[in-house]
């Protein structure tokens, strides 16, 4: 498919319109080419907006996709829109990857109501593929009205959902022992709401005793976040995690923390929109004239050092960043 | 800009041999493809809506049960009915020789039958992709 601006405007307009195929097509372009991505983006920024985002993240196998099933079924129940963008990792060897959380929502799949995506990690590293956020956008102009992400399994750090999502559904299971311990450290503070999942396992009540303890003991929250326990197979427990997660958003919207979340998400989506083409800029520039070749040599025989080449190039790109703009 | 090439392994019908098809998927990925797997018994609709919504530039179909005459033809025309028509779609599984032609036929470009080598699929897909 070619890529000019008229045949992205069709497509807008097909996307706005309902059709699937071409929210498929538009969520393929801002996912592989940065070019495009940008077209769009500007294009689709006023529809935006509308949508609860809602970050579904836990450890691997915990029940996430079971879980975002039945979350779904649930919404949709209620007359809502609903899409998925489900992330799995992409094998850092072969730069392939399997993608199998469908296999957990096959029955979502005729719905009118429903779009499920899956997503490749593509070597990002914050449990999410850093086109996430992209693709997001285009389902919130297409009318999803919920849109659910399910992260990779997280283990310690990969906490990229809190930079898009409303509310955080953190996901555990009983027999996880030590690893509640491990996990707190960077991962219990982004929850807002806590699942106790495989509730019919031995140790749920334990668990679930663990984990609301240690949101006891944490200081400093505006909110305590409620522990639910569901077990997602069985499809027990989701009416409350349905019912959690509209609090949810209820109280963001009260305390108007929900402004001040996509506010911050905002500022750091410019920010690291402006670093990236501040690098693309700098890479340019110094690249033509082979400007950094000749500064490299300078360095490398102590005639100069890092710090002074950078000002001096930095300097030197002033008209080079007016004119790329 | 490279990307990598997205495709969808799929079994319609009732059939329950799944090995073939998960053979295939870590092959797939393991060439640097992106396989989204959508699990045992799917109806041929609920195919061709993961392949719209996912936008794969393959559907790949497993069937060793012997329905393949009626399933896998059903997969090419609801996809032609949709309009799609970037989408390579191949098969594969326990499919005599004497069906080949007429699968062909109804739109599906190869069939692998069991003992070809995994890299001769993969090349297959690399070379006969619709979409660029
Ligand atoms: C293992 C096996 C089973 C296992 C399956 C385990 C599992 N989870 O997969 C079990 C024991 C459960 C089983 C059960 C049955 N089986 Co059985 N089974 C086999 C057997 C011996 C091997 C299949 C296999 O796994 N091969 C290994 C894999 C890797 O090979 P493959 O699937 O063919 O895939 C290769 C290619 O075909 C190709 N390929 C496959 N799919 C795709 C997809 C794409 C996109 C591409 C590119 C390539 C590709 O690439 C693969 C790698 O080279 C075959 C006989 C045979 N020789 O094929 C019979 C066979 C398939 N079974 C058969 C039957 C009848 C049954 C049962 C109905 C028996 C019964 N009466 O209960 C049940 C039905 C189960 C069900 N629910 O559907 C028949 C089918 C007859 C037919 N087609 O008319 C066969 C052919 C045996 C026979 N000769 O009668 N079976
Ligand atoms: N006993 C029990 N098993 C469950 C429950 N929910 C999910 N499972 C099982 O847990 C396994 C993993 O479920 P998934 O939904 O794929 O888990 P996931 O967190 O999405 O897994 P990844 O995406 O691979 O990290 C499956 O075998 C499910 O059937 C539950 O409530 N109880
Ligand atoms: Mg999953």
């Amino acid at each position: 498919m070619d890529g000019d601006l008229m045949s992205y405007s069709q497509l807008i307009e097909k996307m706005l319109a309902g059709d699937k195929r071409s929210c498929a097509k538009l969520i393929t372009a801002v996912e592989n080419d940065p070019e495009k991505a940008e077209k769009i983006i500007r294009e689709i920024h006023q529809y935006t907006g509308k949508a609860h985002i809602i970050g579904i993240t836990g450890p691997p196998g915990a029940g996430k996709s079971t879980l975002t099933d039945k979350i779904v079924k649930k919404l949709i129940s209620q007359g809502n829109k609903v899409a998925v963008i489900a992330v799995d990792p992409t094998s850092p060897y072969s730069g392939g990857s399997i993608l199998g959380d469908r296999i957990r929502m096959q029955d979502l799949a005729l719905n009118p109501d429903v779009f499920i995506r899956s997503m490749g990690t593509r070597g990002y590293l914050g449990g999410l593929s850093k086109y996430t956020k992209n693709a997001l956008k285009i389902l919130d102009a297409a009318g999803y009205n919920h849109i659910i992400i399910e992260t990779v399994g997280v283990g310690q750090s990969e906490v990229d959902v809190v930079k898009i999502a409303d509310t955080i559904v953190m996901v555990m299971v009983p027999g996880l022992g030590d690893d509640i311990q491990s996990i707190k450290a960077g991962i219990m503070e982004i929850g807002d709401i806590f699942v106790i999942n495989k509730s019919d396992l031995f140790g749920a009540d334990r668990t679930a005793l663990e984990v609301n303890m240690m949101l006891d003991l944490t200081m400093e929250m505006d909110r305590r976040p409620p522990v639910v326990k569901v077990t997602a197979v069985k499809n027990e427990g989701i009416d409350d995690l349905v019912n959690e997660i509209k609090e949810h958003l209820n109280y963001l919207k009260e305390s108007r923390k929900l402004e001040e979340r996509r506010k911050a998400n905002i500022k750091l989506e410019v920010l690291e929109l402006m670093e990236e083409q501040l690098r693309k800029i700098a890479i340019s520039h110094t690249d033509s004239e082979n400007k950094l070749e000749d500064e490299v040599i300078e360095i490398l025989n102590k005639n100069k050092n890092a710090y002074e080449v950078r000002d001096k190039l930095l300097k030197g790109m002033g008209t080079h960043l007016r004119e790329s703009l | 800009m490279k990307r990598p090439i997205r495709v969808l392994i799929a079994k319609p019908g009732l059939d329950g041999h799944d090995r073939g098809a998960k053979v295939i998927a870590r092959a797939l990925r393991d060439a640097g493809m992106e396989v989204i797997y959508t699990g045992l018994r799917q109806t041929p609709e609920q195919i061709v809506a993961a392949a719209v919504q996912e936008d794969v530039d393959v559907v790949g179909l497993s069937l060793l049960s012997g329905a393949h005459n009626y399933l896998f033809p059903k997969v090419a025309d609801l996809l032609k009915e949709q309009g799609v028509d970037d989408v390579l779609i191949i098969g594969g599984g326990v499919i005599p020789n004497e069906d080949i032609q007429g699968l062909k036929e109804a739109g599906i470009s190869e069939i692998f039958t069991p003992g070809t080598p995994t890299a001769k699929m993969i090349e297959y897909i690399k070379n006969n992709l619709k979409r660029i």
